[in-house]
């Protein structure tokens, strides 16, 4: 493991008073992936700041119209939030299936997001509902936060303190997971609002994006027949030993079918 | 260097520490409880998962200052004065490990969920077992003792 010097302050101002102060440093939130990136050497930080005790950045709030989630609650609590899960259960599904049980003990929302990776599931969830990312300094929009590969719209030293989640009239998130580490191989969201629909899609690009024929297409008739003669092009996207091109563009029309039905069911329940 | 205070497995520590040591480190090197095994070390295999505050945690992805504060036990606080845990005597019963390397993991893994008091099923037991790999069992026999060890530890308490 690389040498660094460890903080844990209890403010969002000390944080980032902390890491101003600093030549080279990053903040940790549950470290799920930063950890493994600081053994990998892929980061050397001189100065790790823990954002673990910074209460501000906790906690689970439903307002009128939307959900507010602080930037360091774990997986684990959004997946048993009863505020998300009567809220937005797809939302609390999504969280309930990253990684694995212990993974999601320590993973937070803030994370992820700042990380950025191209099949993590919270990009698919913040795109795909039109979240609003708000940091120590401004509001971001979902549409202009997810930059490219592990870049987001965040400038240095910038902190997420809370996402806040518009509720949906219904949504619902169908990935097809890599059996080993359970990233999505393809991950797509999808969600209505009084009419207008978002799908986005996480795993096939170097980024989360939105597929915006699929929004139209349901838009007009929200079902999964209304999909059925999309062909997804492939030229943009990833492939790898775990799947073709073509085989991810192939999984984006069955995810979102599988996200559609999904949310069928849930209203008959 | 950083003095890192918490409790682990009853007694509370406080020792001065690396700032980069990991909590498998500490908890194996610094404390010399060697029960946490490190399998892969890359968050993958579960053979060093320990209960922190209650929750199961790679303690090979927590830095130990992270943990600062926090109850910790490990495989070692489930033996009472040489008598096996009832978690423990069905991995036996069932022979639920071979090599036994990953058996610290499981076993912190069975214990937080049959705690959390809900019904499990063999469905459940194997969802939850989605963070630990095995590669002698086949699982069979490692989901049977967790069912059998979890019932026990519901007519115990």
């Amino acid at each position: 493991m690389i040498n660094f010097s460890f903080q844990k302050p209890t403010s969002i101002t000390d944080a980032v008073t902390a890491l101003s102060k600093s030549e080279d440093g990053l903040f940790l939130a549950g470290g799920q992936t930063l950890i493994p990136v600081l053994k990998q050497r892929l980061a050397m930080p001189c100065d790790i700041i823990d954002l673990g005790d910074i209460n501000d950045l906790k906690g689970i709030v439903a307002k009128k119209h939307s959900v507010l989630i602080g930037a360091t609650t774990t997986h684990s609590e959004v997946e048993a939030s009863p505020v998300v899960r009567e809220h937005i259960p797809a939302l609390a599904e999504l969280a309930g299936h990253i990684g694995d049980p212990h993974v999601r003990n320590l993973g937070t929302l803030g994370g992820s997001l700042a990380n950025n990776d191209p099949s993590a599931d919270y990009p698919a969830a913040v795109l795909g509902l039109g979240a609003t990312i708000h940091t120590n300094q401004r509001s971001i929009s979902s549409d202009e936060f997810f930059v490219g590969l592990f870049q987001t719209a965040l400038d240095p030293g910038e902190m997420i303190v809370r996402v806040e989640f518009p509720i949906p009239e219904k949504s619902g998130y169908a990935k097809f997971p890599n059996p080993a580490s359970r990233y999505a191989i393809v991950g797509v969201f999808v969600s209505s609002f009084s009419g207008s629909v978002r799908v986005s899609v996480t795993g096939a690009e170097s980024c989360v994006f939105r597929q915006v024929s699929f929004e139209e297409a349901l838009a007009e008739h929200f079902a999964i027949d209304a999909l059925t003669d999309f062909a997804v092009p492939s030229d943009r996207f990833n492939s790898d030993l775990h799947a073709s091109a073509e085989y991810r563009a192939q999984l984006v029309r069955v995810m979102a079918c599988r996200a559609i039905i999904m949310i069928d069911e849930e209203k008959k329940q | 260097m950083t003095r890192v205070s918490l409790e682990v497995n009853g007694k509370k520590t406080s020792i001065d520490i690396p700032d980069n040591t990991l909590l498998s480190t500490f908890l194996r090197e610094h404390l010399n409880l060697k029960g946490t095994h490190i399998g892969c070390d890359t968050s993958q295999c579960g053979a060093c998962v320990v209960i922190v505050n209650g929750k199961t945690v790679k303690s090979c992805t927590m830095l130990a200052l992270q943990a600062a504060g926090s109850r910790v036990e490990t495989v070692e606080s489930l033996c009472d004065d040489g008598k096996l845990h009832p978690m423990q005597r069905a991995f036996h019963e069932y022979h639920a490990l071979q090599c036994g390397f990953c058996t610290p993991g499981m076993l912190m893994t069975a214990v937080a969920l049959a705690k959390k008091g809900k019904e499990i099923d063999e469905l459940s037991v194997r969802t939850e077992l989605e963070g630990n790999l095995c590669r002698c069992t086949g699982y069979q026999n490692i989901v049977a003792a967790i069912l059998a060890g979890a019932k026990k530890m519901r007519t115990q308490t």
